[in-house]
């Protein structure tokens, strides 16, 4: 076959590829989308479940998930920033600098299940936090951390380095360069670290399935040592454990918490790329 | 522009306490504030090691005793039935590496040929469209995907293949090879980024189309870092709970034949989190599960390091080739 027709039929056959890839998304998104939007009103927002969790809304659940990612982010902030900071701008590459990245690399790959055991084994029964909003909490912002330090790094490592050599000129010290300098030119791409780190913890569920979620509980929590309700969980909950429950709030609650993490994710890549394009140096 | 720029600096900089006035002794130090941060933030730095150890203690705490509450002929048996004390973890083991191949059987020739689409092939608005929503699909939590999978997905393999179930391996497979392909693409997309541009230039100039350079030079040429996207994406499937437990239909059966694909599996993650809620802290069962929990973290170090100890290499050889 003439070799020019390879290359078309080659080009062709890529963009099927592609198409394979991308189309399933768009058809996951559009059917929990069509579907979800039946079981979608203010009730379903606002309220408590009731009738075995057949009836009522979801406000336990969402409201759950947000103390969650709220606290999430308190909780790995510090820690996430304080470390980037660390890694990007105090660190020489010793052997001790590669065991921290590697450190990093592999908190990234341990599966989200295992941290739930960690958390169990830890927070829950070796700290007696029983399971709480506490447990849960350190348990996901332990998770989220290198996500946030991966990503903020790269946002450090962008400011030019005569940003720095310019402050030392002028008699100030690193910690000044990285306050007054360093740290408000990547502060989009640190956000942006943040949002994703956060996405994740709102969407796992297998960490906080021993440390934190409640299958049925009607009610707001009053203190760090209750459990809640939480979207990932629920959904699971209602879609496999719960007999008969109408298919309408089972894609109602799939659709709000798609909802809440594509919205994370766009704010991360719209950020993005604001802050590219309006970045001058 | 870029005076005013510095003396507004400077100006900042000399209300603070922290800078070095002239006639101070260099030997003076820094104030204490700084001193503080800067000791927090080192210690902060270190911490992400602390976790590790941390997360690898308190597995192995949990999960050791079951070497010596359970005979290792039973722990390496091929039946897993937890009530009757039988804690073979073979037919879990092998449950996981089944379904993880074959999501990687599906996932690589669709990352790898996606990957080229999008760095040699594809039009910029293409690119535009397909870069957002593959990080979109990265960030789909796995339970929505599993949901989706249960009430379409599943349906559509019963009927389709007619087989009694549409809660299979194959199943698994698929979601899970959708949730390894943003990992896949994006490392992929580094290595070919990675391969020298003189030679995409010499083999064009030796009369190859664009085509021929591309699967003859360029993949090649990328191939290790292909590897390091597979591992990666490998990591991401064997780690995976949710999505598994909620379409493989957790029968913890041994996976042996090429049929075992239409068959239900139990994998380890799905074993964890579906029986963790109903042990008794500290009896054998729940030690077992954090055994199976010190398999998987042992399993996805090892991945990672090897990963990662390539991309080290790669780096300091420049690229990621």
């Amino acid at each position: 076959m003439d070799r020019n027709r390879v290359q078309q039929i080659g080009f062709a056959l890529l963009t099927l590829s592609a198409i394979a890839v991308v189309a399933p998304i768009l058809i996951v998104i559009g059917i929990i989308l069509v579907e979800g939007a039946r079981a979608i009103s203010w009730e379903f927002f606002f309220s408590m479940p009731y009738d075995g969790m057949k009836q009522g809304g979801i406000l336990p659940a969402i409201v759950g998930t947000l103390i969650l990612t709220v606290g999430t982010a308190v909780a790995a902030i510090p820690v996430g920033v304080a470390g980037t900071i660390y890694l990007a701008e105090y660190a020489k590459d010793t052997w001790m600098t590669r065991a921290i990245r590697l450190a990093i690399v592999n908190l990234a790959g341990i599966p989200s299940i295992v941290y739930g055991l960690f958390g169990l084994g830890m927070f829950v029964l070796f700290l007696h936090m029983g399971t709480s909003i506490l447990a849960g909490v350190l348990t996901l912002a332990i998770m989220t951390l290198p996500v946030i330090i991966s990503t903020s790094e790269e946002a450090l490592r962008a400011v030019p380095m005569e940003f720095r050599t310019v402050i030392a000129s002028l008699g100030g010290t690193r910690w000044q360069a990285i306050r007054y300098i360093v740290l408000p030119e990547a502060l989009p791409g640190i956000i942006t670290g943040i949002i994703l780190g956060l996405l994740r913890a709102a969407g796992e569920t297998a960490p906080i399935l021993f440390t934190v979620a409640a299958f049925y509980l009607p009610r707001l929590p009053q203190s760090p040592f209750d459990q809640v309700m939480a979207l990932p969980y629920h959904l699971y909950v209602i879609s496999t454990q719960v007999p008969g429950m109408p298919f309408s709030v089972q894609y109602g609650t799939a659709l709000v918490l798609l909802i809440l993490v594509l919205s994370m994710n766009v704010a991360a890549t719209v950020l993005r790329s604001y802050f590219r394009r309006r970045r001058q140096w | 522009m870029w005076q005013n720029w510095a003396l507004s600096l400077y100006n900042k900089i000399s209300q603070r306490p922290g800078r070095r006035r002239a006639g101070s002794s260099e030997t003076a130090g820094k104030p204490w504030t700084e001193f503080f941060i800067e000791s927090t933030i080192r210690v902060l730095g270190f911490s992400t090691i602390g976790f590790v150890l941390l997360i690898f203690f308190f597995l192995l705490k949990e999960g050791l005793p079951v070497l010596w509450e359970v005979s290792p002929g039973n722990l390496f048996g091929i039946r897993w039935y937890p009530t009757f004390d039988i804690f073979g973890t073979l037919p879990l083991i092998l449950g996981s590496a089944y379904v993880t191949i074959a999501a990687i059987a599906i996932a690589l020739p669709l990352g790898v040929t996606t990957a080229v689409f999008i760095r040699e092939a594809a039009p910029d608005w293409a690119r535009e469209i397909l870069k957002p929503l593959i990080e979109v699909l990265a960030g789909i939590p796995s339970v929505v995907l599993g949901f989706f999978g249960m009430h379409v997905i599943a349906p559509l393999v019963r009927t389709t293949l007619h087989v009694p179930t549409g809660l299979t391996a194959f199943t698994g497979a698929v979601l899970l090879a959708y949730m390894s392909l943003p990992t896949i693409i994006s490392v992929a997309e580094d290595a070919l980024d990675s391969v020298p541009k003189s030679y995409r230039d010499a083999a064009l100039a030796m009369g190859a189309t664009h085509w021929q350079t591309i699967w003859r030079v360029i993949v090649p040429a990328a191939r290790s870092g292909v590897a390091v996207a597979v591992m990666l994406g490998m990591g991401r499937a064997i780690g995976e709970t949710m999505a598994v437990m909620m379409v493989t239909g957790n029968a913890a059966r041994m996976p042996l034949s090429l049929g075992s694909l239409f068959m239900p599996v139990r994998t380890m993650t799905a074993t964890v989190a579906a029986e963790m809620g109903e042990v008794a802290n500290g009896s054998v069962h729940y030690h077992a599960l954090f055994g199976i929990g010190i398999i998987l973290f042992i399993l996805t170090f090892i991945i990672n390091i090897l990963a990662a100890s390539a991309i080290f290499k790669k780096r300091q050889k420049g690229g990621l080739r």
